[in-house]
């Protein structure tokens, strides 16, 4: 029937699976794996256009009606996020190409990536809450093992605190999903959806929503709970950087914007007041945090969080143009921070270093990277007329028209601090002359890929910025859809039988 | 009964975090299983205990009333599975970071934070 749908799951475990299977032959791995992810693009790209034209759609696995069977739902934001994922897999695993060194590739870089792959979109598409916890746990095996892939001292050091906090914010998601079970009877999360509303405790359905912010804002690294991504984020190769830093804490705010828009509407002034404020500090301390640093990578990790804060603090907002702001500036940033990231690969593998003060001239030296990194740069820092500058635009005209004006303030705030970041960065690497003792390499073979893929991104940050009017059309279908979960319930209790 | 699970579940959270807060890497995952399993735990005894019958419908019948639900005890399974993959993991993860590092002790493993 609807196949459209396991296909963004299916086709990574394939080629996982393939590269297992051709474990000895790297170039087989990585023709699979790119082939793969084209692929995996053009479903993605076909899914969204499906979604809409179509609406949400929506399949039953296995063959059980739901809420019993396994469902995988594509609304418009899955779809957005799903479609997100395609572009960066591909300009990831391009990079790759170019940038990942042999051991690693010859050690299951390939079918581990894969594997990620797969996690993420079945946390995008999946409508049980049961199988997100799954999900989640397929995505941070994987991304265990790539973070600690090549053993060295700061990469273990980073893993073992990624671990931990991970399988904390685990056991707190595992608890959570218990007692729903328990409370509602359900795990389906459009039937979930119906049962909450009508609890007949509704304090505490709020102990549980608040227990599921723990959870995934553990995953999703907000205040108080972020400081395991700054020690870690930093310490792998740039393409894992890169995807885990774009990518992987997305996941969790996505988790949580699922949960918060479907499940726990009993009592949005609670609830929701508390996620306000907390993505206003995350967004404050994250962007303090970055002021201090001098890594290259730490730094662009520290600003992870404070966009994180914009995130939730749409979510916050809680309305339909907030939610559509929200989802626009997560596209925006998994597009732009992945691209800042795979800038300091390219700056790593002139100077081999990451600290700022020993790099220097680069703009001198490849003036192409230095205005790749300025385009991203800025529209990370929100200046027209690209992409970030739309994201904050509508979320600061949605906290204006609910007259949030403390919140807005600090966004805006914030934005400023984040140019001051990144024109620290761009005058320590790119502007000041080049340190005497920082080595310079040649670039080498491999150069070619790298840049393809940053150029890539620096021309869709472009793109979303010009092209903001269409594009922000199917994110108010998104926010619309966030903000009324009716279509979505019934897209899902609707359907019957599997494909 | 749910009682004294309570009191386990609570034991199991407590010593849990508290392994957790303790310098050496091996206490660490101690403290993340004990974690995991008191989650375990925590699920299946709010999914309510009872003494029914298993749920095994007999040929013929539709439904049966008054048997114990089946499914938390699925989620448990599969959340142990999960929680044994991930532990092995963090063993090897911890003994490379020793043979690596030198030392379990975590105070030691600072060099990325700052």
């Amino acid at each position: 029937m609807n196949s459209l749908i396991v296909l963004p799951i299916l086709l990574p475990l394939l080629v996982g699976a393939a590269c297992v299977v051709a474990w000895r032959y790297v170039a087989a791995q990585r023709i699979l794996t790119l082939a793969g992810s084209i692929v995996y693009l053009a479903v993605s790209v076909v899914l969204l256009e499906r979604v809409a034209s179509e609406g949400i759609q929506a399949v039953q696995k296995g063959d059980w009606i739901a809420p019993f069977g396994i469902t995988l739902v594509a609304d418009m934001f899955s779809a957005a996020m799903v479609a997100t994922t395609g572009v960066v897999t591909l300009v990831i695993v391009v990079y790759s190409l170019g940038s990942m060194d042999r051991p690693r590739e010859a050690w299951g870089y390939y079918p581990l990536f894969n594997i990620l792959i797969m996690g993420v979109s079945g946390a995008f598409l999946t409508g049980d809450i049961f199988n997100l916890f799954v999900w989640f746990e397929v995505l941070l095996i994987s991304s265990f093992v790539l973070l600690a892939l090549g053993g060295e001292r700061a990469q273990l050091e980073g893993a073992i605190k990624y671990v931990t906090l991970n399988l904390v914010a685990s056991a707190f998601f595992l608890a959570a999903v218990g007692i729903l079970y328990a409370m509602a009877g359900s795990l389906n999360m459009a039937d979930l959806s119906q049962r909450l509303g009508s609890a007949a405790d509704p304090g505490l359905v709020t102990t549980l929503a608040v227990l599921f912010l723990v959870a995934f804002g553990i995953k999703g690294a907000i205040f108080p709970l972020f400081f395991w991504l700054p020690a870690s984020y930093h310490t792998p190769p740039v393409a894992v950087s890169a995807i885990f830093g774009g990518l992987l804490t997305k996941v969790g705010v996505y988790a949580l914007i699922r949960v918060f828009t479907l499940l726990f509407l009993n009592n949005v002034d609670y609830t929701h007041t508390i996620i306000l404020w907390v993505g206003a500090i995350t967004m404050v301390t994250g962007v303090l945090g970055a002021v201090a640093q001098y890594e290259f990578r730490r730094l662009l990790s520290f600003h992870i969080v404070s966009q994180i804060g914009y995130m939730v603090m749409g979510l916050g907002f809680f309305t339909p143009l907030a939610m559509a702001g929200t989802v626009f500036f997560i596209v925006h940033n998994i597009f732009v921070k992945t691209n800042l990231f795979l800038v300091s690969g390219v700056s790593h593998r002139i100077h081999g270093t990451y600290d700022l003060k020993k790099l220097g001239g680069l703009y001198r030296a490849h003036p192409w990277v230095g205005m790749l990194f300025l385009l991203s740069a800025l529209s990370l820092a929100g200046v027209p007329p690209l992409s970030g500058f739309f994201g904050k635009l509508v979320l600061v005209k949605a906290g204006l028209g609910i007259e949030q004006f403390v919140v807005v303030a600090a966004a805006l705030g914030v934005s400023l601090l984040t140019l001051f970041s990144m024109t620290k960065i761009w005058a320590e690497a790119f502007w000041k002359p080049l340190p005497e003792g920082t080595e310079t390499h040649a670039p080498g073979a491999g150069m070619g890929p790298m840049l393809g893929g940053i150029v890539t991104l620096a021309v869709l940050a472009v793109v979303m910025g010009v092209a903001a009017g269409p594009l922000f059309v199917l994110a108010q279908q998104a926010g619309e859809q966030l903000t009324n979960p009716a279509p979505y319930i019934e897209a899902v209790l609707r359907v019957r039988g599997g494909s | 009964m749910e009682a004294l699970l309570a009191i386990v579940i609570g034991v199991l959270y407590a010593s849990g975090v508290y392994m957790l807060m303790r310098r050496s890497i091996v206490k660490l995952i101690i403290g993340l299983a004990l974690l995991a399993h008191g989650a375990s735990l925590l699920v299946f005894t709010a999914a309510g205990l009872t003494r029914a019958v298993p749920p095994v419908i007999p040929y013929g019948e539709k439904a049966v009333t008054g048997v114990a639900d089946p499914l938390p005890q699925a989620l448990i399974l599969t959340a142990i599975v999960i929680s044994f993959g991930v532990q092995a993991f963090a063993m090897v993860l911890a003994y490379r970071a020793y043979q690596t590092v030198g030392t379990d002790d975590l105070d030691d493993m600072k060099a990325t934070d700052t």
